[in-house]
């Protein structure tokens, strides 16, 4: 298989990166449930958190000295910290919805359309 | 001769991606947490080939262990019926998919623009693979002290390398405001009016 | 790299391919942790039953096996892989089927990272505690699962509570972990458990008042965090018929036993790694007896071979207290588990961190006369911490 028998590069993890990021947008836009919405704004996140990991590696690309270095760990660390913080509003507002609207369907908050 | 690192990283790829696809094609809110959660999960393994061994363990115990098991409490609140599933209809897939493909393509093609990308230092790679020892690091650079960089070669770069403290303390300070403000919005109260039984049809304008 | 040296010298040796040899080690490796916490979860099934028997003033198995009923536990197992196995017809299979395997792999994972003496480990991980902390909360989502794809009303409520729960007493248990890793300055759990070599006055339990009282939250928390009685709301008989394992029979209900047994054993071990010196004794009796790196690689090695058992036995005693609180206690209602944790857990682990974090400031070396300075042993051979490797 040459696919293993190479290193991996930087390529590599920005192709799942991308994957992670396209399925987000997907789950985003499909999805009616506004917990269901959620997982994908999680899934769009770690596709961004894997490209930051990626590019902070030195030993995955050939010009090393341009890899981010700490910088793209810490990045990713905001990254987490920040998405656990956006969940735990969201799911707040998620319970607030529900409890006026008695679903949390996101088709249903239509109120202010004219 | 299989390099274990691509192995490994492949296994770790497919089921990451395999998973993001089914949390996108399930239709159970619940499955699609459990894929999430797989999903996730094998991110860390990717992190940790990577050599990023604290944000792996950090993406485990704060999204995975946290993250998602608020997540599926939030699914269980609101759970109407014994479980949740949704319908799309197909123009909504045809619009989402459009949109989810094009920006699949065009984040690939930037993927493998660029040459330095493509290939992959060989000769650093197997000392990089082994540390990863990045923990007191990242805990000095959060401090305000940048030990990893202290003879930045690049003069360029050289103005960037102040620490972290200061964003440290405002994401301190937004988690605190978070957890009032989660607090106070999902903070019981009584309803006005009594729960109606969900309908098939949006409300009527 | 203990495992990386028997697989280098198998290639070299034998001539075995590299995938072999290392794929073999690793595999061995697991099987011996699967023994372990499969031999855990035998034993302590038994003595639950013995210990349950004593405190209630009976005697608990004595047939089974000769005089104790020591093979309890066998008989035990046989009878549930003989039981009927059940999916309720509102049950959503692939979860119900899926819930006790994520249950026992996040309470298996824990293993992989735990080290059982100097170098004992199967993955020597930078991140050791974090990531401990981190898979052992994922145990819940198994009991979430199971709870949630039942269909049954008592299984959803019990994994509500249990969600609610864990998540809540994630926060103290955290807290009380970092406590004992900012006097030690490491996630290494093997340098951690190095550092308190040397006499008992060396555990970090001793090494000031805050760590003291902190060990008793941290043991508070960890009953809590693995679902153990009097926190066990999750299955709750007396309200809930069995809570989340109301609708599991046979193989899983077993498989959801032998996950939380392992997890017990295994958050005791993590306990007494931070607080109680891990393989280090209240007496070095392996010093003692020369059975050290210094004098020759085998008495060293035999020296670690009677830390990993000084180790069992801590995390053994650790299980044991548990099972004593169980048997002892009543069942906390829900609002009362809640004002446990987030009125007087978290506070006072916050107030214990700030002490500490204060304390390491004033006295760096601790009040008690040590016979070794905090992180001077680091360089011990033949396994030396990343701090000092790093020179930092």
């Amino acid at each position: 298989m040459p696919l293993l028998n190479q290193p991996v590069s930087l390529s590599h993890y920005l192709v799942v990166g991308a994957i992670l990021f396209a399925c987000g947008i997907l789950c985003m836009a499909t999805k009616r449930n506004a917990i269901g919405v959620l997982m994908g704004v999680e899934l769009v996140l770690n596709g961004a958190a894997v490209n930051f990991v990626a590019f902070s590696a030195p030993f995955l690309r050939g010009d090393a000295e341009l890899a981010l270095g700490l910088d793209g760990h810490l990045m990713t660390l905001f990254v987490i910290v920040l998405a656990a913080a956006e969940a735990a509003v969201a799911l707040a507002i998620a319970l607030c919805y529900y409890n006026t609207h008695a679903t949390i369907d996101v088709d249903e908050g239509d109120e202010l359309r004219g | 001769m299989i390099n274990w690192h691509t192995f490994f990283f492949m296994l770790f790829a497919t089921i990451t991606c395999a998973f993001a696809v089914a949390v996108v094609v399930s239709a159970n809110v619940v499955r699609m947490a459990v894929c999430l959660i797989a999903s996730l999960a094998a991110v860390t393994g990717l992190y940790f080939l990577a050599a990023a061994d604290f944000v792996a363990a950090m993406q485990l115990m704060i999204y995975v262990g946290g993250t998602l098991v608020l997540l599926v409490f939030g699914v269980m609140l609101t759970a109407r019926g014994p479980f949740v599933s949704m319908k799309i209809t197909p123009a909504n897939w045809l619009m989402a998919g459009l949109a989810g493909g094009a920006l699949l393509i065009l984040l690939l093609c930037a993927a493998v623009s660029v040459d330095a990308w493509k290939t992959a230092a060989v000769a650093e790679s197997a000392a990089g693979r082994e540390g990863g020892h990045t923990v007191a690091r990242i805990g000095m650079a959060l401090l305000g002290l940048r030990v990893d960089a202290l003879e930045q070669p690049n003069p360029a770069l050289r103005g960037g390398m102040a620490g972290y403290l200061l964003p440290f303390e405002i994401i301190s300070v937004h988690l605190l405001v978070v957890l009032v403000g989660a607090a106070h919005l999902a903070r019981a109260r009584r309803t006005k009016k009594p729960i109606e039984p969900p309908s098939g049809t949006s409300r009527a304008a | 790299m203990r495992e990386r040296m028997i697989a280098e010298y198998l290639t070299t040796r034998y001539g075995l391919p590299g995938w072999l040899a290392y794929g073999g080690v690793a595999l061995v490796q697991c099987l011996i942790l699967l023994g372990i916490m499969m031999f855990a979860a035998a034993l302590f099934t038994w003595m639950e039953r013995k210990v349950a028997g004593r405190i209630q003033d009976r005697l608990g198995p004595t047939r089974v096996g000769g005089r104790f009923g020591w093979l309890q536990s066998v008989a035990d197992g046989i009878k549930l892989l003989a039981k009927e196995d059940l999916i309720p017809k509102e049950a959503d299979a692939v979860l119900f089927r899926l819930a006790p395997y994520i249950s026992f792999c996040a309470a298996f994972c824990v293993y992989l990272v735990l080290p059982f003496s100097n170098g004992w480990v199967a993955q020597h991980l930078n991140v050791g505690v974090f990531f401990i902390v981190a898979v052992a909360g994922l145990e819940v989502f198994g009991v979430i699962l199971g709870g949630y794809s039942s269909g049954s009303k008592w299984s959803l409520y019990g994994a509500m509570r249990e969600a609610a729960q864990v998540v809540s007493y994630e926060v103290p248990l955290g807290l009380c972990v970092v406590i004992p890793v900012m006097v030690a300055g490491t996630l290494d759990l093997v340098a951690i458990g190095n550092m308190q070599r040397g006499w008992g006055v060396n555990w970090l339990v001793f090494h000031n008042p805050f760590l003291f009282i902190t060990f008793f939250i941290y043991a508070l928390c960890t009953v809590a965090s693995t679902n153990r009685a009097p926190f066990d709301l999750a299955e709750a008989e007396s309200e809930l018929v069995a809570g989340f394992l109301t609708e599991y029979s046979g193989f899983r209900w077993s498989v959801f036993f032998m996950a939380e047994y392992g997890s017990m054993y295994a958050m005791s071990g993590l306990g007494s790694i931070l607080f109680l010196g891990g393989w280090h004794g209240p007496i070095p009796v392996a010093e003692m007896l020369g059975l050290t790196y210094a004098n020759h690689a085998v008495l060293g090695w035999l020296g670690d071979l009677l830390g990993a058992c000084n180790f069992l036995f801590k995390a053994f005693l650790g299980v044991a207290s548990m099972m004593w609180l169980r048997w002892t206690l009543p069942r906390l209602r829900i609002d009362q588990v809640m004002t446990t944790c987030l009125k007087y857990c978290v506070p006072l682990a916050a107030a214990m961190f700030v002490g500490t974090m204060l304390w390491t400031y004033a006295l760096p070396g601790g009040l008690l006369p040590r016979s070794t300075p905090m992180g001077a042993v680091a360089e011990a051979p033949p396994w030396t911490a990343p701090r000092a490797a790093r020179g930092e």
